[in-house]
């Protein structure tokens, strides 16, 4: 009874904020401008523009999701094998962007990219090569790398400070060198950590439509800029709400994949 | 200690999740802080005014204010189409708006706005040319419905120290030799225009085959074209950071008071003709505010101080005459003298279908 009390605020505000929106999503996306039930707004995704959206989306995301991997998992190591004091100081340190808005920040990079931008001033300046990346999917995955990077660190550092050091040192013991205490133990036991961090940068990546269009100056359409389209612009919310679904199968297949390869690499450990 | 340093950064990260979404929804939480802002009411209620982004001097709003005790709930919007399906859905509810043209039309259409009592709007009779009612009568047939506020034209602005050759044509816009330097609207009327125009057609057209030229135009043009941006064009064209871009001639006067070496020019080939003006909605809960609000700004000092901050040119005849700037007065990018022009166009409403079609074929430019 007792738990039941303590879960009606957090079940209040998950119907009112997660379950109702949902269903209406729903409701929009299975219905036509009439009401009639309808797969079309399913079915659009086929169309060329929207699926090369689609496809674009993906691959940017993807590709992101690569690169903050790439970035966290040796930082991530570095953070939990520190000692207390340098540790909140570099904490610190990462941390602090993240204090300052999301969009701000995502401007200022438009501030540094751009042809008369800071980066190509000083570059100008030394005599060295411009950066023309402004408005090219490049400049949208340095933002979405940049944005979702803490979002991939996070996860691998709580599993990472969590390994027993004592597994380790018994690894180590047994006459595994550093690189084999690597594979056989340190890495299959962060992999919960990695997926749930991949899960957190490809998920917002995928549908992120803010980037896309300050750093890509509207020429790159992804699926996320079109949803907001048929919602803010054309008005067309059934349309945009078919292809929030579609978008949502994508995410879920993710997680199912996720979880699926977690659930065998705990059972490679034992 | 771990712990807690994990924690705190579990903390911080959601706080910026949390502004992060606050971001890319910013419209909505606009309307919200509007909405919370009305605390500290003032003496003679409020009104909700839903206006273009920097389209008024703040001042005015102040002064309005203290003078008449009614608090200004005030939002922004950034094209007619952001502004249309909130006013539609009713998801906040405003009394006085200020649309363009076609999407007044639109909006009559649909049976959104009501009719103006012109009694209560003496300024707006005595101050406002005759001949911008008769624009207006294009899609206000008998003038009940708007009170012109701003109008202009849009046109190319260009850096003169950059582009050696006479610019007369919309066809430099996709001219190779400016790739990577030429801005382009990223709104779906301008956009459309621009090349309905480049290939001599009305911008108003509904003809497919015209209409799939004119998408092809801006196809072709997509790979030269620097970015799509709707009130940037203003600071990347006053920092340099492009060559030509399309713009409205409000934005014109303003750039060029920065940067002193651009340019602005109507095309030979035609352009929009656009004015914008107050209406009140038809679920409007102040409508008394709403009128005193719009006749406040018809006065000839406060639409004065506006011409001066926004710099788009007025309707406002007695406004003009206090301009003290004889070149800015008589300025050929303020007030035109439209005769010299050949076809101008203002645009009209294209009925739901007509909005669907450009929707689409804009679309396919987009993801080109």
């Amino acid at each position: 009874m007792n738990r039941k009390l303590l879960s009606a605020p957090f079940i209040f505000w998950s119907t009112l904020f997660i379950i109702v929106p949902l269903c209406m999503v729903f409701y929009y996306g299975l219905t036509d401008k009439s009401g009639a039930f309808s797969l079309e707004n399913i079915a659009a995704i086929a169309t060329p523009e929207h699926s090369k959206a689609l496809w674009e989306a993906l691959k940017l995301s993807f590709i992101s999701t690569i690169i903050c991997l790439l970035l966290a998992y040796p930082l991530a190591m570095i953070l939990a094998n520190l000692n207390v004091n340098q540790n909140s100081f570099i904490v610190l340190i990462f941390v602090l962007p993240m204090w300052m808005n999301f969009l701000l920040r995502t401007l200022a990079w438009q501030t540094l990219l751009e042809k008369t931008g800071v980066i190509n001033s000083i570059l100008n300046a030394l005599n060295l090569p411009t950066l023309n990346i402004i408005n090219t999917p490049t400049a949208i995955v340095l933002g979405m790398v940049y944005n979702f990077l803490p979002f991939m660190v996070l996860p691998l550092y709580n599993v990472l400070v969590k390994i027993d050091k004592n597994v380790i040192n018994a690894a180590r013991d047994l006459g595994a060198n550093g690189f084999q205490t690597f594979c056989k133990i340190i890495f299959p036991l962060s992999l919960p950590g990695m997926f749930s961090g991949i899960t957190m940068v490809f998920v917002p990546a995928l549908t992120t439509f803010v980037i896309s269009k300050i750093l890509g100056g509207s020429k790159i359409l992804l699926i996320g800029n079109v949803i907001e389209q048929e919602f803010t612009q054309t008005g067309n919310w059934h349309l945009g709400s078919g292809l929030s679904i579609v978008l949502m199968l994508f995410i879920i297949l993710n997680m199912v994949i996720s979880t699926v390869t977690d659930k065998e690499g705990e059972v490679n450990t034992l | 200690m771990k712990k807690i340093i994990a924690m705190l950064l579990c903390g911080a990260l959601s706080v910026a999740a949390l502004t992060g979404c606050g971001a890319s929804e910013n419209t909505e939480s606009d309307a919200h802080n509007g909405d919370e802002a009305t605390v500290k009411v003032g003496d003679n209620g409020e009104v909700y005014v839903y206006n273009w982004g920097e389209y008024i001097d703040p001042e005015t709003i102040t002064m309005f204010e203290e003078e008449t005790g009614i608090k200004v709930i005030y939002d922004e919007y950034d094209t007619n189409e952001t502004m249309y399906p909130k006013v539609q859905v009713g998801s906040s509810v405003y009394d006085v708006i200020c649309p363009s043209d076609y999407m007044v039309a639109k909006m009559m259409e649909n049976d959104l706005l009501q009719e103006l009592n012109f009694d209560n709007l003496p300024n707006a009779k005595a101050n406002i040319g005759a001949q911008y009612y008769e624009q207006a009568a294009e899609f206000d047939p008998n003038n009940s419905y708007f009170v012109p506020y701003c109008w202009g034209t849009v046109g190319i602005l260009y850096d003169k120290t950059q582009v050696d050759e006479p610019v007369t044509s919309w066809s430099i816009l996709w001219d190779e030799k400016y790739a990577d330097n030429i801005l382009m609207q990223d709104s779906v009327r301008d956009a459309f225009m621009v090349a309905l125009k480049l290939n001599g057609c009305s911008m108003n057209t509904l003809d497919e085959a015209q209409l799939q030229v004119a998408k092809q135009s801006l196809i072709d043009q997509k790979p030269i074209v620097q970015a799509y941006v709707v009130d940037q064009v203003r600071d990347k064209m006053i920092g340099g950071e492009a060559i030509l871009g399309v713009i409205y001639s409000g934005e014109a006067i303003y750039t060029q008071r920065e940067n002193p070496n651009l340019e602005y020019v109507i095309p030979e080939e035609g352009t929009n003709v656009w004015i914008d003006g107050w209406v009140i909605p038809k679920n409007a809960q102040n409508v008394a505010n709403a009128e005193k609000f719009i006749d406040f700004m018809c006065r000839a000092d406060i639409a004065l101080m506006n011409f001066d901050y926004i710099t788009y040119s007025t309707p406002n005849d007695a406004a003009r005459e206090l301009i003290e700037d004889e070149e800015i007065k008589n300025s050929n990018i303020a007030f035109p003298d439209l005769s010299q022009y050949k076809n101008l166009e203002t645009f009209s409403y294209l009925g739901e279908e007509g909005d669907e079609l450009y929707n689409s074929l804009w679309k396919e430019v987009m993801s080109y």
